[in-house]
């Protein structure tokens, strides 16, 4: 739902960043109010995960230039953890498996983490059951699951539901959702996509990274933006990924050439 | 009962067990020095038994003189270690033998010792006789709090048939020392998970050593040692199959912290007649700092051609691709890597007898409210 009015909630302005020696994001501009669905596509290689992953503070990567601001303030001098307790919540292309990590105790965890820092009081193991159980129906997960370890032995698709259990237990502002499209099987995919539906509320925002007109399809995006090459190439409505969808890519490096930056790697 | 506290050249756990004590120049004893040893009070510490006066499990009793006496040794002589020191020195200090026969479907057993803070050594001596077709789970528990030395020897007969999930829980002091021998001689079809978990010791030495007399039998090694401070704990594990079909699988895992060392070495002998042998041996190290070290060592003897046998040994930190997942979940550095750690321990420490969970090994192992 776009508010021009809406508050920002996210800022990226003229953000560059690389891992080791090789920059990757080179200038991405975005921003992000209350309410908003924004889809973010392009190919492989293209610097999707890298935006998702340096938003949520991953420490292999170095920011080079540009700001972030998250609800005003500055993003980047956050520890990744203050990150997630304040909301911003990151949704793994490829969720880590941790092996003796029980997922309920985790959860239970994260979840209070949260708690603490918005003012509410921590949850101990019974009224935690309690939520979980309830919140286990936003993804219908099994609870079997929460006994196991942390994404331990679970399947590519119940990894990804296991990712929206935590954003549906964690309820985050800005909801930053890296592929998880990918994996999932028909009805899983339509499971999925309702639970992020109503999880998306008028008071927060979600980012999905996507290669699949057929997320689009289930969850209305209210901006399409093109990555490539490690910056933001084109922005639309939600037809741009239609657009997409029926001509591909091809234009992406007339498009860079234009500009004169070098391709994006086919990965 | 205090012994002789003569004055003498050779210190007293040497006089004691009629041998010097194993130098760093023996391949066995390359990385592991028993100096702390030396300077032990020459007094034998009296033992109490940890089943007098309570009932025994259902499906344990007691086996008299005459009926172990023809037993004993029988597992050390058959996994090669009636000659090692430690062994002597417990033959030496002459502890009473608590010998236990198991039959049909048994009760689970405790055996909990705690040399306290008393100083000096104290010897214990265990013999289990499984009868075809038993099973047993049993859990020692040995404790220290001070500046002494325990010596175990557990040795175990599994008849065919029989199955048994020992674990050995060991938490001690900086000052104390841990000599532990667990010998296990295995008859086709029987089925062993033997999982020790040992920390906070200032010198541990824990030698499992199993023997599949004529192979088919199940093997199942788990072992957890965590060193701190300037602890040393040392594993040496042995395993070996005389005869075909017989299964291996074994992990031994490692935290390294402050300045301690840990070592591990894994002997596996496959010869000849022990074809279709399936062994799998891994050991993870996890140091969490740069002044610990870590020697690991597999020791694969392997004659016959057709096996399956694997092997691996990793030393890593933390990993930070984990630390990270966890963080973004709101998860401070701290919790996680706190977090990260006890999983790792967990996975062995919840292969111990049902009955450990009333020790907290966690939270003792990581010395918090874990
Ligand atoms: N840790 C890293 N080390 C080396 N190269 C990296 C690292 N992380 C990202 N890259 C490189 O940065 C580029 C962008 O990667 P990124 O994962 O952001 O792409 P993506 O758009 O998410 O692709 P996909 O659609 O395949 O998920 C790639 O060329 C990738 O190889
Ligand atoms: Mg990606």
């Amino acid at each position: 739902m776009i508010r021009s009015d809406a508050p920002v909630l996210l800022e990226i302005n003229d953000l560059c960043a690389r891992v080791e020696d090789q920059p990757i994001l080179k200038g991405v501009n975005l921003t992000i109010r209350s309410g908003e669905i924004h889809a973010v596509m392009g190919r492989n290689g293209s610097g999707k995960s890298t935006l998702s992953k340096v938003l949520a503070g991953h420490p292999a990567y170095t920011v080079t230039a540009g700001s972030v601001l998250y609800r005003g303030e500055n993003l980047l001098e956050l520890a990744p953890e203050q990150r997630a307790r304040t909301g911003l919540f990151l949704g793994f292309q490829y969720p880590v498996e941790i092996a003796g990590v029980n997922n309920l105790e985790f959860l239970r965890v994260a979840t209070n983490a949260r708690r603490t820092e918005q003012g509410l009081d921590e949850l101990d193991t019974f009224a935690f059951e309690d939520l979980v159980r309830e919140r286990l129906g936003v993804v219908q997960m099994d609870p079997a699951f929460l006994e196991r370890g942390l994404n331990e032995g679970f399947s590519g698709g119940e990894k990804k539901r296991n990712e929206i259990l935590q954003m549906a237990l964690l309820e985050p502002l800005v909801a930053i959702l890296d592929e998880t499209d990918s994996g999932l099987d028909i009805d899983a995919l339509r499971i999925v996509a309702g639970g992020v539906n109503q999880l998306a509320g008028p008071d927060n925002a979600t980012l999905l990274v996507t290669h699949y007109q057929r997320l689009l399809d289930l969850i209305t995006p209210d901006y399409v933006h093109v990555m490539a090459a490690g910056r933001i190439l084109r922005t639309g409505g939600k037809d741009l990924a239609l657009e997409l969808e029926r001509d591909g890519y091809d234009w992406v490096d007339q498009e860079l050439a234009r500009l004169g930056a070098e391709p994006a790697e086919v990965g | 009962m205090p012994l002789l506290s003569v004055e003498s050249q050779l210190p007293w756990l040497a006089e004691l067990a009629g041998a010097p004590l194993p130098n760093r120049r023996e391949e066995a004893w390359r990385f592991t020095d028993l100096a702390p040893l030396r300077d032990l009070e020459p007094t034998l510490l009296p033992v109490v038994d940890p089943l007098g006066g309570v009932p025994l499990p259902k499906g344990v009793s007691r086996l008299d003189p005459a009926e172990w006496a023809p037993l004993l040794d029988a597992s050390l002589v058959a996994t090669g270690s009636e000659a090692a020191w430690p062994v002597g020195l417990n033959r030496a200090a002459d502890p009473q033998v608590l010998a236990l026969r198991v039959t049909g479907e048994a009760d689970p057993l405790e055996l909990a010792w705690d040399a306290g803070s008393a100083k000096g050594l104290a010897a214990l001596r265990v013999l289990l006789v499984l009868e075809p077709g038993s099973s047993l789970d049993v859990l020692q528990v040995v404790n220290s709090s001070g500046a002494n030395c325990t010596s175990l020897i557990t040795e175990v007969l599994l008849a065919e048939n029989a199955r048994l999930n020992l674990g050995v829980l060991a938490l001690g002091h900086g000052m104390a020392s841990l000599l532990a021998h667990v010998a296990v001689k295995q008859e086709p079809g029987s089925a062993l998970s033997c999982t020790t978990a040992t920390a906070g010791w200032g010198l541990v030495r824990l030698e499992p050593r199993v023997m599949q007399s004529a192979g088919s039998a199940q093997t199942r090694l788990r072992g957890l040692q965590m060193v701190d401070g300037q602890q040393l704990a040392d594993t040496h594990s042995f395993m070996s199959f005389g005869g075909p079909a017989g299964e291996l699988d074994q992990v031994h895992k490692v935290v390294a912290n402050g300045s301690g060392r840990s070592v591990f070495n894994g002997a596996v002998k496959v010869p000849q007649a022990a074809q279709q042998t399936n062994a799998s041996q891994l050991s993870r190290s996890l140091l969490l700092s740069d002044r610990a070290r870590v020697d690991t060592k597999p020791e694969l003897e392997i004659v016959a051609d057709d096996v399956k046998c694997a092997h691996g040994a990793t030393v890593s930190q933390l990993q930070a691709n984990e630390l990270f997942y966890l963080q973004s979940r709101g998860i401070g550095a701290d919790q996680a890597a706190h977090l990260l750690l006890r999983g790792y321990c967990d996975e062995v420490l919840r292969e111990l007898p049902a009955m450990a969970s009333a020790w907290h090994p966690l939270a003792r192992l990581l010395g918090d409210g874990a």
